[in-house]
C-alpha cells in the first residue's frame, strides 16, 4: 500500500469518526433521495455530510456532485465505513444506475443538471422499461412519445416501475419512430414525475408489500433537452443502464458488503439457522448437507466476484459477464431463503399470527419476494440466453 | 491473498499449454490408453529434463524448483485438459508430497531430488484413497520396517520404480519404501474403467520396508489438502476442454435445418455448464491460493475438490448427452473423459465426504469463535 493511500486511510478513518451520526450506524433506513419521504434527523445529516464532500458517489467527477476518487480509495472507504459499521448515506436508481450512464452517454448541460442533484440525494429516480407487453422482449414496447416544439408527448403504460410512488424523475424508453425495426425507433428520455400526465398506481406482491408500481403516462411530457443520446438510439444507452443495473444486482464494483443484495455475502446465518431448527441429532446430518451445499455456492460465488472484480479494475468494462452475476445471484438468493423456509418447517407457514416469531414471519415474508429475484432485471432465463450467446458464441 | 494468476504465471501456462497440446493429443492418449504401463517413456523424460515439472512444487534444497500449489495447479489444469497419460500424479504429486511432508531429512535428501528430476518414477500406496481417516488399516509395520497387507488400488503401481508406502506402526503412521522387486511385494495389474491412468493391486506379505518417517495425524490431513487441490485443478483443466469442445460440437451439428446450439434447451444447459466452471475454477484457483499463502485447515480444498468434482461430472455427462448417439460409442473420445471424470470424482474422497469435513470446519471455527 503507498503512503498517499495509507494518508487517506487514516484522514477519512479521523473524519468518518467524527461525522457518522449514531442513527446511521448499524442496521437502519438509508436516504433515497426522495423529496417525497421523510427521513430521520441522522439519516438526514449523513447524508448531507457525506454530499458535501462528495463521497455519496466518490468515483464521480467532483464537477458532478463526486470526489473524484480512484478505486483504491474508494474502497478504503468503504473498509473504513464497514469498521465503524456506517449504513451508505444514499442508494437509489439515480446513483447505481442513471448516473454512471449519463456519465458515458450523457451531454455536458445533462450531466450538470442532473448528477449533482443525484448526487445531493436531492431526487429519486425510477426506471421506466417494461411494459404490459414488453416484458423480456423489451424491444417490444410500444410506448409512444411524438416531438412538439421543444417536448415530447408521451403516451403508453409502464410496469413494475420499482418506487414509482416515491420518486421525483423517470428514465425512459419511448418508441419514437414506428415504422422503424424494433430496436431502432426506441429514445431514451427523462421526464419529472409530478405533472398531470403521470399517474402511478402500486401492484400488491406475493408477499403483501407493494415496492412495484404500473405507471400510466397520458400526454406525459419530457424535455427535448432531457433526451439522452440522440433520437431513435436510445436501445444501446437502455442496454448499457441494464449492466450497470445487473453488475449491482450481481454485486460488482465497490460497495459495502453489508449494501450488497441479499444472498452474498452472508455465510454464518445459515449455521444460525441450523443451530435453531436443526435440533434433531437423526435429521442433522441431511440438514448439515443441505446448508453446506449453499454455502460452497455462495463462497464460490464472491470468489468469482473478486476475481472479475479484479479484471475489472485492470481495466476491462462489466459486459455479458454480468448476466451470469446477476443469474447465480439471483438464484442464490433465492435458493437461500428456500432452504431456511424448508429448515423452519412448520414455523415457516405464518403470514401474520402469534405463534410465530418476527423473525420467522419475517423469513417467510422474504421467501416469498424472493421469487421475484430471478425474474427483475431480466429472467434467469433471458439471462442464460445472452450468456450463451455473447460468452459461448452459440448461434440463434 | 492473490486473487487472480500473476504475468509470469499466465506466462508459465502458456509454456505448459503449448507442450501439452504437442505431446498429448488424443491420438496419443487413445494409443496410451490401450498399453499396459499408460505412458510415453519420452514424453515422461521430456518434461523432466527438458521442462523440470516434476519438481516444480517441491523444495529447492531437495532438487525441486520451490515453487507452490499454484504453478503445480496450472501444470494440473493443462493436462487435464490434454488427458495427459502418465506417472505425474502419482509420482511427482503424490510421492513427492509425501516425502516432503513426511520423510526424515536424510531419506528427502537422498530421495526427493530424483522424485524432482523425474529420474525415479515413484508411486504411494495409501491402503485407503478415499479418505484421511481411513489409511493405515490394511497395512501394517512391524518394529523391524516389515510390512504386511493390502492396498487395493495403487496408482501407476505396475510400472513404479518405487514405493513409499504409509502403514499403521505399533504407534502411528509411517512412511516405508520398498522396491518392486523387494520379496514379499505382488503386483497385480488392475483394469479400471479409466484407461487413461492405470492401477495395481499391491500385497505385501512381510516385505521388509525401509522407514522414512513418521506420519501424524494433522500432517496426514495437510497432506490430504495438498493432493486433493492438485486433483482439483486436474478436473477443473478437463471441465473447461469438455465444455469447449461440446460448444463446438453443437455449433456444427445440423438438425432440423438449423444447429443444434441454436436450440435454447441446449444453449440454457451451456450457460448453467459455464457457470458451475467459472465457480469451481474461482474454488480451485483460490485453495491453490490459500495453501501457498501457508494458511492451513480452511474449507477451501475440501470445496475445490467437492466443487471441481461436480463440475467435471456434469460437464461429462453433458458432453455425452448433447453429442446424441454418438456420445456414448467408444469410437468417440468423449467416454475416456466421462470415465476420468468419474475415477477423479471418487479418488481421495467423494464430493459427500468433502463436504462432511467442510462442515466440521466451520462448525469448529464457530464454536472457538
Amino acid at each position: 500500500m503507498t503512503e498517499a493511500l495509507e494518508a487517506f486511510r487514516l484522514e477519512t478513518r479521523d473524519w468518518l469518526r467524527a461525522n457518522c451520526p449514531p442513527g446511521a450506524r448499524g442496521p437502519g433506513e438509508i436516504h433515497s433521495g426522495s423529496t417525497k419521504l421523510s427521513f430521520q434527523p441522522d439519516t438526514i445529516a449523513w447524508l448531507e455530510s457525506m454530499a458535501d464532500r462528495g463521497w455519496t458517489v466518490p468515483m464521480w467527477p467532483e464537477a458532478y456532485g463526486g470526489a473524484g476518487l480512484t478505486l483504491e480509495q474508494t474502497q478504503v472507504l468503504y473498509q473504513e465505513m464497514q469498521a465503524i459499521d456506517a449504513r451508505l448515506p444514499l442508494v437509489n436508481m439515480g446513483t447505481r444506475m442513471l448516473g454512471p450512464t449519463l456519465l458515458e452517454y450523457g451531454s455536458e448541460s445533462q450531466k450538470l443538471r442532473h448528477l449533482p442533484l443525484i448526487a445531493r440525494g436531492g431526487a429519486a429516480w425510477c426506471q421506466g422499461y417494461s411494459e404490459p407487453g414488453a416484458g423480456s422482449d423489451l424491444a417490444g414496447l410500444t410506448t409512444k412519445a411524438v416531438l412538439s416544439g421543444d417536448q415530447f408527448v408521451i403516451h403508453g403504460q409502464k410496469i413494475w416501475t420499482s418506487g414509482a410512488q416515491n420518486a421525483d424523475w423517470m428514465f425512459c424508453l419511448v418508441r419514437t419512430d414506428p415504422e422503424a425495426p424494433k430496436h431502432q425507433g426506441i429514445s431514451f428520455v427523462l421526464l419529472p414525475m409530478d405533472q398531470p400526465g403521470v399517474t402511478v398506481k402500486p401492484i400488491r406482491l406475493i408477499s403483501g408489500s407493494s415496492p412495484f408500481c404500473e405507471t400510466f403516462l397520458d400526454g406525459a411530457i419530457a424535455e427535448k433537452s432531457d433526451l439522452v443520446g440522440r433520437l431513435n438510439e436510445g436501445w444501446a444507452i437502455g442496454k448499457r443502464l441494464l449492466q450497470h443495473e445487473r453488475s449491482g444486482q450481481g454485486g460488482l464494483g465497490p460497495a459495502p458488503a453489508r449494501s450488497r443484495p441479499v444472498g452474498v455475502t452472508i455465510d454464518l446465518e445459515m449455521p444460525e439457522v441450523l443451530n435453531r431448527y436443526a435440533t434433531d441429532p437423526a435429521q442433522k446430518a441431511s440438514q448439515r448437507d443441505a446448508v453446506i451445499r449453499w454455502q460452497m455456492r455462495s463462497r464460490a460465488f464472491q470468489l468469482t466476484q473478486a476475481r472479475m472484480g479484479q479484471e475489472v479494475r485492470d481495466g476491462k468494462t462489466p459486459g455479458a459477464a454480468t448476466s451470469m452475476f446477476k443469474l447465480y445471484g439471483a438464484s442464490l438468493a433465492q435458493d437461500k431463503q428456500s432452504l431456511t423456509a424448508e429448515l423452519m418447517g412448520t414455523q415457516g407457514i405464518g403470514w401474520e399470527a402469534a405463534g410465530f416469531t418476527e423473525e420467522e414471519i419475517g423469513a417467510t415474508r422474504s421467501w416469498l419476494a424472493s421469487r421475484a429475484v430471478t425474474i427483475y432485471g431480466g429472467t434467469n432465463e433471458v439471462q442464460a440466453n445472452i450468456i450463451a450467446k455473447r460468452v459461448l458464441g452459440l448461434p440463434d | 491473498m492473490q486473487a487472480v494468476l500473476s504475468e509470469d504465471q499466465m506466462q508459465f501456462k502458456q509454456v505448459i499449454a503449448r507442450f501439452f497440446d504437442t505431446h498429448s493429443t488424443m491420438p496419443a492418449v487413445r494409443r496410451l490408453s490401450e498399453t499396459e504401463t499408460g505412458f510415453d517413456p519420452v514424453v515422461w523424460s521430456e518434461l523432466s529434463e527438458t521442462l523440470g515439472l516434476p519438481g516444480t512444487h517441491l523444495p529447492e534444497e531437495y532438487g525441486g524448483h520451490g515453487f507452490g500449489p499454484t504453478e503445480l495447479g496450472i501444470i494440473l489444469e493443462e493436462m487435464g485438459r490434454t488427458l495427459y497419460c502418465g506417472p505425474f500424479f502419482s509420482s511427482a504429486v503424490m510421492a513427492g508430497y509425501a516425502l516432503a511432508c513426511f520423510g526424515d531429512e536424510a531419506a528427502k535428501i537422498e530421495k526427493l531430488p530424483q522424485i524432482a528430476a523425474g529420474t525415479t518414477r515413484a508411486t504411494l500406496v495409501l491402503d485407503d484413497l478415499n479418505h484421511p481417516s481411513k489409511v493405515g488399516r490394511l497395512i501394517k509395520a512391524n518394529q523391524a520396517g516389515v510390512l504386511t497387507g493390502t492396498a487395493p488400488i495403487v496408482l501407476d503401481g505396475g510400472s513404479a520404480q518405487a514405493f513409499l508406502i504409509v502403514a499403521r506402526e505399533p504407534a502411528g503412521l509411517g512412511l516405508f519404501e520398498l522396491s518392486p522387486t523387494s520379496p514379499g511385494v505382488e503386483i497385480t495389474l488392475q483394469e479400471s474403467i479409466d484407461m487413461t491412468r492405470k492401477i495395481a493391486r499391491l500385497t505385501l506379505q512381510s516385505a521388509p520396508g525401509l522407514r522414512l518417517g513418521s506420519v501424524t495425524e494433522q500432517g496426514l490431513y495437510q497432506f490430504w489438502d495438498l493432493i486433493s487441490v492438485a486433483l482439483a485443478h486436474e478436473m477443473i483443466g478437463g471441465a473447461a476442454r469438455l465444455l469447449n469442445d461440446t460448444v463446438e460440437y453443437t455449433k456444427g451439428r445440423y438438425q432440423f435445418g438449423r444447429p443444434i446450439g441454436s436450440f435454447q434447451a441446449l444453449k440454457h444447459r451451456c450457460a448453467d455448464l459455464l457457470m458451475s466452471l467459472e465457480f469451481a475454477k474461482a474454488a480451485t484457483h483460490h485453495a491453490g491460493f490459500c495453501l501457498a499463502a501457508g494458511e492451513e485447515t480452511t474449507i477451501y480444498p475440501s470445496m475445490a475438490k467437492a466443487m471441481a468434482a461436480d463440475c467435471f461430472m456434469d460437464m461429462a455427462r453433458a458432453a455425452i448427452q448433447l453429442r446424441g448417439g454418438i456420445g456414448f460409442t467408444w469410437e468417440d473420445d468423449t467416454h475416456l473423459w466421462f470415465k476420468r471424470a468419474k475415477c477423479d470424482e471418487v479418488l481421495l474422497g467423494a464430493p459427500y465426504q468433502q463436504r462432511a469435513r467442510m462442515m466440521d470446519i466451520l462448525q469448529e471455527a464457530q464454536d472457538v469463535a
